[in-house]
């Protein structure tokens, strides 16, 4: 007779310092929680990413009742107040030839607090509204992105034969184009068209922030599905799924209640470190010209808008800049907590 | 191992095929897009419209036109940019190319010298202060995003700092090839080199730093120190080594990705005549061939290199070697 050996798999692994008795009978979820939340690091960059996220959403506010500005309409002939004087928003440049024109620098008040850019529009005003639009499609797409790439994942994982290797060489051919390279192509060609896009009843201007949405989701598409149809695989093999098939359970019923909740949990480690990775890649598309288009503004089109003036006024660059290393620095702090949470010993990177 | 080899290049050419077709259809056969429209420049008149669209066969069934598109960049060499027909696009990017292996070349050697650097002090020092500092540190250094590193590098050595003793040697933006002046070819390479690696140094190093600190429980290291081995060897002569089969694969992945085009915003932001140069010209003005001739290089390059990465890993480590 053959032998069966039913180790239980050490799903649930101690992490430094713990003690068995401290997650003995607890829910994955419920350990998981207890070890976030001790993990003082992590909190504080939490309280980091919502100040940033809430502030950006308060953009309006800001712009409106505190800079009394409109950071979307040129200002060039405007005028603010300087202690207690009036002056031009864009002057005229003392220096050289005296032929060119500078914009204001920092006022240190609430009216062009850290100056002016070259269209006269209030940087600050718009690093909270460019905080804003980074924010909405560096979240969207990384939740667009992880969600296709969980359905697919299971759909590969759980039929395997033929609809995994379709599934599985679509991906490694996006794999193979540079993220880069992949959405500026996606963006030249799809933001370049005038008047919108129009696919059958759905037309999409192109200065919608859903295309650097879509283009930004579908080229880190293969980066989630991977690691995650590795492990739909293996949870396939195990016994409580061929249990689920024996009792006749329905396909939709095995992926979705049984195999779902165990590949989650990467899915979860991987979110903040996707946010990253899309807000980085928002800012880079956007620097390029090809991310976020006029009227609206992003942290890379402020960098963008400053870098003609970065000797002269390089606020402009640096503030939207700090900016963005702020919120990665804490997706990627939070990630590494949210890992070590989850499961301490895993191993999960994400690349650009 | 010889038919391992022989399935990998069957394998090659099936994807660098794909490659081509998925490139061809984004830029010329999306829905909704019109490319002779887009090839004609900004605001094009009817009748260049026409001209173009003939002339480049748009008027021709999909596989034709895949097929006289491929002939035009890989067999007579002759597809031209748009903004300015007398540049041929192929050996457009074959001169660009010297300058982006400087670039990448240089960065490469840094971060992997300077990531082995840091791994290595952090396993060391782990339990001390030093440890997490650099891991901050390393930590920011893949927080920041390379084009706004290297615009603030510039306001610094170019402007702000420039004519105080540390960084007047810095020569203004640019580049002079290596066979015109060695010196001067280093000198403007210096500073997008430590620009474009520092991401690099920190992202090797947490993963150098993982590896050393998961490494240390094996059997064979014990053995080693219970040898008596100095804590130095054991380090570097019994663990480092192991480790670098990781540091290889994906050594030779970022490689051929920042060859491949990685390295466009660094080239952007330091006036290098790279690829990466070339290919952000070619967005501005909207030059679709150019863009679709440097898309499918940088595709093919990483494709290519991947499959050296895997011959490589394959002799590196006979574990995974396929039977």
């Amino acid at each position: 007779m053959a032998e069966f050996a039913f180790e239980p798999e050490p799903e649930i692994r101690l992490a430094p310092g713990e003690s068995a008795k401290a997650i003995e009978g607890k829910s994955p979820w419920r350990i998981a929680g207890r070890r976030f939340v001790r993990d003082r690091l992590s909190l504080a960059m939490l309280a980091l990413f919502l100040v940033i996220l809430i502030g950006s959403w308060l953009a309006p506010v800001y712009a409106h009742h505190i800079a009394h500005t409109d950071p979307f309409v040129s200002n060039l002939t405007g005028t603010t107040v300087v202690n207690g004087k009036r002056v031009q928003v864009i002057q005229a440049q003392s220096g050289g030839l005296g032929l060119g024109s500078i914009p204001i620098g920092p006022t240190w008040h609430s009216n062009y607090f850290i100056g002016a850019d070259n269209q006269g529009r209030d940087v600050m005003a718009r690093v909270f509204y460019g905080g804003k639009a980074s924010l909405q499609i560096g979240i969207v797409s990384a939740v667009i992105c992880t969600l296709v790439a969980l359905a697919l994942a299971l759909l590969a994982g759980f039929f395997k034969g033929w609809t995994d290797s379709v599934l599985s060489r679509v991906m490694d051919l996006i794999w193979a184009f540079p993220v880069y390279l992949l959405a500026i192509s996606l963006a030249t060609v799809l933001l370049t068209k005038p008047g919108g896009l129009k696919w059958g009843p759905v037309t999409v201007n192109s200065s919608s922030l859903w295309v650097p949405t879509f283009i930004i989701a579908i080229v880190y598409v293969p980066y989630v599905y991977r690691p995650i149809r590795g492990q739909v695989l293996s949870v396939r093999e195990k016994e409580y799924i061929e249990a689920g098939i024996s009792q006749g359970a329905s396909n939709l019923r095995l992926m979705f209640s049984d195999i779902l909740p165990n590949v989650l949990s990467t899915a979860i480690v991987l979110l903040p470190l996707m946010i990253a990775t899309t807000i980085l890649t928002e800012s880079a598309l956007s620097f390029l010209s090809i991310g976020v288009q006029p009227p609206n503004a992003s942290w890379g089109t402020v960098i963008e808008d400053g870098q003609s003036l970065l000797y002269s006024r390089p606020l402009v660059s640096i503030v939207p800049g700090v900016m963005i290393v702020l919120t990665v620095l804490a997706l990627n702090v939070l990630g590494d907590g949210v890992r070590d949470a989850l499961d301490p010993r895993a191993k999960v990177h994400v690349r650009e | 191992m010889f038919a391992f080899i022989v399935r990998r290049i069957i394998g090659l050419v099936v994807v660098l095929f794909a490659i081509t077709v998925m490139t061809f259809l984004i830029f010329f056969a999306t829905p909704g897009i019109d490319p002779s429209r887009q090839l004609a420049g900004r605001n094009p008149d009817p009748a260049t419209i026409a001209a173009v669209r003939h002339q480049f066969g748009l008027d021709r069934p999909l596989p034709i036109r895949y097929a006289l598109m491929m002939k035009r960049l890989f067999i007579s060499r002759d597809l031209v940019s748009y903004g300015n027909t007398a540049v041929k696009v192929v050996p457009a990017i074959v001169s660009a190319a010297p300058v982006t292996f400087s670039l990448v070349i240089g960065a490469a050697f840094l971060w992997v010298v300077g990531s082995i650097l840091l791994g290595l002090v952090m396993v060391t020092f782990k339990g001390r202060w030093v440890d997490p500092f650099l891991m901050v540190l390393a930590l920011i250094g893949i927080s920041i995003p390379v084009f706004w590193l290297g615009e603030m590098a510039n306001l610094v050595t170019q402007d702000r700092l420039h004519n105080t003793f540390l960084f007047h040697w810095v020569p203004p933006l640019g580049y002079t090839p290596f066979t015109q002046d060695p010196w001067q070819w280093f000198l403007h390479l210096i500073i997008p080199w430590i620009t474009l690696s520092i991401l690099y140094i920190g992202f090797y190093a947490r993963i150098l730093r993982a590896d050393l600190l998961e490494i240390q429980s094996e059997d064979y290291v014990r053995t080693a120190r219970a040898k008596g081995l100095s804590p130095r060897s054991v380090l570097v002569r019994h663990m480092l080594r192991t480790s670098m089969i990781t540091f290889v694969s994906l050594f030779g992945l970022d490689f051929g990705v920042l060859v491949g085009g990685g390295a466009l915003l660094t080239e952007v932001v330091f006036g290098l005549p790279g690829i990466g140069l070339l290919t952000y010209n070619a967005i501005t003005s909207l030059d679709l061939p150019v863009i679709m001739a440097t898309v499918i290089y940088g595709a093919f390059f990483i494709t290519i290199m991947s499959a050296v990465v895997d011959v490589l890993y394959a002799r590196l480590d006979p574990r995974i070697r396929p039977a």
